[in-house]
């Protein structure tokens, strides 16, 4: 060969500095993220996925939002007048606000918006049994005409977590509810960038440079809406420990979720802070299959209730108590609606009484089949928590180890637990999905109209409907307690206490807003 | 040759529709259901079930199958389930970054051992070799992703040298793509370059006195013409024949290196499918790979003909 090792020197030298002027030039404004999910589908009404949630409101306005106290506030809509008999609600969207397409927002596409999430919602769906009409008044006007008085309606437009009543172009609003959107034209504070977007890889948005924040300064979901960076840019990173090396290494700004394992290895960054974005936090249930002997028997679930303590789970998941709060309450601690009351005696792993009340069920030493799931750690110390002290109580426990798709698909079966059914599993909630009797899913006691585990008590269901009917806040705690008093006689589920995990940082991005859902406004790199 | 190739192409097809049922069997016997999946964590049982008539996971099991196959022998690999894109735009915008890393691994793994291998068998015992031997030893043994975890720590974390993770396409610059590359790439040839070497010694090793080599000594040719003219072209097939092995495991090592790494691959693209249940993707991409290995393997037996013209088909 004619090269000689001089030039061949040189050329590597030259592939050398290639390599170093090619690397990509890092734009000072954009903030790259890395969310607890890769981002696959785009329709934040067609599913609940909290990632789809999230993409929601990158892209989407909603006409009312929940500020950092849990009040409704206006979002998109400037005036909402209530008739005397609070049959009829009129809002009134802002001046200004316009689709990304540069169209403007009117009532007849918020109309269609409210349709279509009503259609899919569990609140939407129980707010529609008491809407007479939605009438179109104006360009800028609708009206919601009521058969009869309900708190629901500031409740559920102002829903904060999945489904959240986004608004869309009435184009794209009379979507089969049932089919997923394709056209992702929103009105909130990004655009997102279809041509950008690569599943397994990357999410884009840009800064909507004629969104028009509200005046008010940004409270949780409410508030003015003020976009500080150019581009966010979501990085689909599926293992921890990389994520948290990117974000060491400075190729990330921001990682949603990251385990509370690797919280030390971050913050032992000088330029790594951490920012609990999520004051409501989570809740850990676990839940029983009313289906199935011995959960069909109210004695045998209050035997739960006695066996069970919130610290032991907490430990075992969380571990460091900066990260948990024990909380005997049904809605969370801090929400509007958390309250104590009822839970007097509960939670206390009182095995003698729990004891009693097995025998006096007559329970026969039927193995419950615990469903274990082993893939996400927020969840995994929780089955054996619960079968140890299920056993200290006198039940007998199979524990039956699964991913956690798994788990999803079978808890959906309602087959007897010796042909592949179950008898109880653990999960978590974010405290926004749970925060009054009508959100809460699994306080849904409408047999088969339940959620699995199907629970099914009148009383509790007629304490939801006076729920739902009731328009005075101070009314509506009296009734939420109630709930919660009846809870604990029939147990559809157990708390089992509330657990943070924030967001790890680059110290150069700051002032991101606590709200029950990570949110990209407000948020600044210096 | 060329009947042979046809031969060996024809048999592709009774692999390929065994490797077609038996995906397809394992992925509806598995106890998931991705109506669940999609659906969300807060979603009822109505629209679990709405969502399982819309993918038609509500008919039987065979029509499923028919439906699915008549689409596949068509060309149409369906639509993935959660991208709402068809799977081979999917497949084929993932198909860069898989060729690009398991060529960059192939090329070094072949460029490092190759030479490695020849050497230790020609200083056969000495500390050449003991290290190429104890290198092997240790290239086997330890995992793929620890030796990515461990790369990263050194060349990402303390040197800031490489980046920790990502890829950049080869169209928006050379230099880029290069960079995220090597990290990577170094992860999953260290298994190669160990078996490699490994056989490249043994291979050398056994030539090495064959009569043919005394002669070519004999001629007065330089040790370097002997080793890579007589020792190494006659211990060719063998070595050919691992490397293409080693292409074939790449097809494994690229699902754990992707991951390690986030390069949006194939790879990465399996495993995705998987945690999701994405039966059209996951279905897609095994056949895929089984076509590949298939291939790489119809392509070793052909370059045995150039190595050793007494092989003949």
């Amino acid at each position: 060969m004619g090269y000689s090792r001089r030039s061949m020197l040189a050329i590597a030298a030259a592939a050398v500095a290639t390599i170093g002027l090619a690397a990509p030039a890092h734009a000072q404004k954009t903030l790259r993220a890395v969310m607890h999910s890769d981002l696959k589908i785009l329709d934040p009404i067609w599913t609940t996925a909290y990632i789809v949630r999230n993409h929601g409101y990158m892209v989407y306005d909603t006409l009312f939002a929940t500020d950092a106290n849990g009040e409704i506030k206006p979002q998109m809509v400037d005036k909402h007048d209530v008739s005397a008999d609070q049959l009829t609600h009129t809002f009134t969207l802002r001046d200004g606000l316009l689709w990304h397409d540069g169209a403007a927002v009117t009532a007849e596409d918020c109309v269609a918006s409210i349709k279509r999430w009503a259609a899919k919602d569990s609140t939407g769906q129980k707010l529609m049994t008491f809407v007479d009409a939605l009438e179109v008044k104006d360009a800028k006007t609708f009206v919601m005409r009521l058969k009869s008085p309900t708190g629901l309606v500031l409740l559920g437009l102002g829903k904060p977590s999945s489904n959240v009543p986004f608004m869309m172009p009435k184009r794209v609003a009379d979507t089969d509810p049932n089919t997923q959107i394709s056209d992702f034209t929103g009105s909130g504070p990004f655009v997102f960038k279809r041509d950008e977007w690569k599943p397994g890889d990357k999410t884009v948005y840009l800064k909507f440079d004629k969104y028009k924040p509200r005046p008010e300064p940004a409270s949780g979901l409410a508030g003015g809406k003020a976009v500080k960076v150019d581009r966010v840019e979501w990085r689909a990173i599926s293992d921890h420990s990389q994520a948290v090396n990117a974000l060491l290494a400075g190729e990330i700004d921001f990682i949603e979720a990251p385990p509370h394992d690797l919280l030390p290895l971050g913050l032992g960054d000088a330029n790594v802070a951490y920012v609990d974005w999520n004051p409501w936090g989570n809740q850990y249930t676990f839940r029983p299959n009313w289906l199935h002997k011995p959960f069909d028997n109210p004695k045998v679930r209050q035997a739960l209730f006695y066996a069970f303590n919130q610290e032991d789970f907490l430990k075992a998941v969380v571990g460091d108590a900066k990260y948990y709060k024990l909380c005997s309450s049904y809605f969370p601690c801090g929400t509007p609606f958390s309250s104590e009351k009822g839970m007097d005696g509960l939670l206390k792993s009182n095995f003698q009484k729990a004891q009693e009340l097995l025998k006096e069920a007559g329970y026969d030493g039927t193995p419950i089949v615990l469903m274990h799931s082993t893939d996400l750690a927020v969840l995994t110390n929780l089955a054996p928590v619960a079968k140890s002290l299920m056993e200290k109580a006198g039940f007998k426990v199979d524990m039956q180890s699964m991913d956690w798709q798994t788990l999803v698909a079978r808890r959906s079966k309602k087959d007897p637990p010796s042909a592949g059914g179950w008898h109880a599993f653990l999960t978590s909630w974010v405290s926004a999905d749970i925060t009054n009797p009508i959100f809460m899913g699994f306080m849904n006691a409408g047999c088969d109209k339940a959620m699995f585990g199907w629970p099914c008590d009148a009383d509790m269901e007629k304490l939801r409907d006076d729920f739902a009917r009731e328009t005075d806040p101070a009314k509506q705690k009296v009734i939420a307690e109630a709930a919660q008093t009846r809870e604990a006689q029939v147990v559809t589920h157990i708390p089992l206490g509330q657990w943070y995990l924030g967001a790890l940082t680059r110290k150069n991005v700051v002032d991101m807003v606590p709200a029950p859902a990570p949110v990209f406004w407000n948020m600044a790199i210096k | 040759m060329l009947a042979y190739v046809m031969r060996r192409l024809a048999a592709t097809i009774p692999v390929m529709l065994i490797v077609a049922v038996l995906v397809f069997l394992m992925l509806r016997l598995t106890p998931s259901d991705p109506a669940a999946i999609i659906a969300g964590d807060n979603a009822n049982s109505e629209q679990v079930a709405e969502i399982r008539k819309r993918l038609g996971l509500d008919q039987p099991i065979h029509t499923q199958f028919v439906i699915w196959m008549g689409k596949t022998l068509q060309g149409d690999l369906g639509e993935s389930f959660f991208f709402k894109k068809q799977v081979t735009e999917l497949i084929l915008d993932r198909l860069e970054p898989t060729v690009s890393l398991a060529v960059f691994t192939i090329l070094l793994a072949v460029m490092v051992a190759v030479p490695l291998g020849v050497l230790a068998a020609y200083r056969q015992g000495g500390w050449l070799d003991r290290i190429v031997m104890g290198f092997s030893v240790l290239g086997f043994s330890v995992p793929v992703f620890v030796i990515g975890y461990m790369l990263i720590y050194v060349f990402a974390i303390q040197l800031n040298w490489l980046p920790v993770q990502g890829y950049q396409r080869l169209g928006q610059g050379v230099g880029g793509w290069l960079q995220r590359l090597i990290l990577p790439s170094l992860t999953l040839s260290v298994v190669l370059i160990a078996l490699i070497a490994r056989i490249t010694r043994t291979s050398v090793l056994e030539v090495m006195n064959e009569d043919y080599i005394r002669t070519a000594r004999a001629k007065g040719q330089t040790e370097g013409r002997v080793l890579i003219r007589h020792a190494l072209a006659n211990a060719a097939v063998p070595i050919v024949t691992v490397i293409g092995l080693g292409v074939a495991a790449l097809i494994g090592g690229v699902v754990v290196t992707e991951s390690v790494y986030t390069i949006p691959g194939l790879g990465r693209l399996t495993v995705d499918a998987v945690l999701a249940r994405d039966y059209p993707t996951i279905q897609a991409v095994i056949l895929l790979f089984s076509l590949a290995y298939v291939l790489i393997n119809l392509i070793v037996d052909i370059t045995y003909t150039f190595f050793d013209p007494r092989i003949r088909y």
